[in-house]
């Protein structure tokens, strides 16, 4: 149980999405105007995450991974050289269902985050997190808590950040800096605040 | 083709993608600690952008709208993998430096906004070169936030030793924040307002201007 919860505490705050490995900042940065529609896109992401991640690691240790399809009798096959389409391909189909079973089950939830779901696939953090998670060869149970705590850290970030800017757009900014400068330079301070986590030890 | 040039130029200074429209910029921070990382992005980020731009543009008749952005985004995946195959196999050294940020291409905002953008309403050459445009206008921030923080973090660039270190018994004491993520950001930060005072007409408006003080500050001051 402590080694997931440690996962969890790294993957949300040591090894943030968004402030240590610099993933999904172009929604990061172009979403973060207002504090609602950031928690909307941070409660997509994260729910995307928590399906994708453990889907593709199902996807790479039963068919990709070199000698993987030994249960269906090929020993000897490595497609691990497919990984890239066939991660993309399961988030793209994933999150077009997601879109389609919110629409159809749940209006309200699909309302609030229906502008957010179709970003979500070209967003650099989801697939971020499933190449980690190959990378790092987790087994199905770390792949899920994975999932939701990189999600979570994204979310916390991008909410973090709406709330600064928010307070910023009253500031009397110098014209070059003004919107995407001084939004970097924040940025820049939260990921410092960020790294102050490194050094615990869990 | 008189504009062939305009096309291949804008996106480096004039409509920087990275300075002006904010795309692609997860990868620019990430793989800019050494100049030869960085390098190597540049030139897998050009040619995975020129060449997808090029392809798509050749099938933009064909592709249905409703299904486009999936068309794009194998063509842009399977591109992906032959850089990604090539580099494993040429410099693997490289390859595990970068880690996941070659295949990080793929959701790269560059290559889909210019195939959206561009390649879907434009021929194949035109599009060839605005992919490498673009590419090059990439290329021009990762290599100059690479500069930065190679010669100032580690006192090398290409890892050919620039600034002696003292620990080298030279003199250069290498500033390790700059091999840290918040120094990425900071350094982009500065590039935008340097470009920005270069050309100031790509300074953003500001949301609330602060009233002009009246004369006497008896009747309407404060805010």
């Amino acid at each position: 149980m402590g080694h997931y919860v440690s996962l969890f505490i790294t993957s949300v705050f040591i090894e943030n999405m968004a402030l240590a490995y610099f993933l999904g900042m172009c929604t990061f940065l172009a979403v973060s105007k207002k504090v609602s529609t950031a928690i909307g896109l941070g409660v997509a992401v994260i729910v995307v995450m928590a399906i994708t991640v453990p889907l593709n690691n199902l996807l790479f240790q039963f068919i990709l991974k070199s000698g993987a399809l030994a249960w269906a009798g090929f020993p000897d096959i490595d497609l691990s050289f497919l990984g890239l389409l066939s991660y993309i391909g399961l988030i793209a189909a994933t999150v077009q269902i997601l879109e389609m079973f919110l629409d159809k089950f749940v209006p309200s939830l699909y309302n609030a985050l229906g502008v957010f779901l179709p970003l979500i696939t070209v967003n650099c953090a989801i697939l971020g997190g499933v190449l980690f998670m190959v990378e790092r060869d987790y087994n199905f149970s770390e792949s899920v808590v994975y999932g939701v705590g990189a999600g979570f850290g994204w979310a916390l970030a991008i909410t973090a950040l709406a709330g600064i800017r928010e307070k910023l757009k009253y500031s009397d900014i110098p014209a070059p800096l003004r919107g995407l400068g001084i939004t970097f330079i924040t940025v820049g301070l939260m990921s410092l605040g960020f790294m102050s986590f490194g050094g615990m030890s869990i | 083709m008189a504009d062939t040039k305009s096309i291949l130029t804008t996106p480096i200074f004039d409509n920087n993608p990275i300075a002006l429209q904010i795309l692609g910029i997860c990868s620019a921070l990430a793989v800019t600690t050494s100049m030869a990382n960085a390098m190597v992005m540049c030139v897998a980020l050009t040619l995975v952008t020129a060449f997808s731009s090029f392809f798509i543009s050749i099938i933009r008749k064909q592709i249905p709208s409703s299904i486009r952005i999936i068309v794009q985004m194998t063509i842009i995946a399977s591109l992906v993998i032959l850089v990604d195959q090539v580099l494993k196999a040429v410099a693997y050294d490289v390859s595990k430096g970068l880690s996941v940020f070659v295949g990080l291409i793929i959701t790269n905002c560059i290559v889909m906004g210019r195939a959206e953008a561009f390649a879907m309403s434009n021929p194949p050459v035109p599009s060839f070169l605005d992919g490498i445009g673009n590419g090059l206008g990439y290329s021009a921030v990762l290599l100059f936030v690479a500069t930065i923080r190679e010669l100032l973090g580690a006192g090398t660039w290409f890892g050919i030793t620039i600034l002696q270190p003292v620990t080298d018994g030279g003199w250069y004491i290498p500033n390790g924040l700059l091999l840290l993520p918040p120094s990425a950001f900071f350094i982009i930060g500065l590039f935008i307002a340097i470009v920005r005072i270069w050309k100031p007409e790509q300074v953003e408006d500001a949301e609330f201007v602060m009233k002009p003080q009246s004369k006497g500050m008896v009747h309407g001051g404060g805010h």
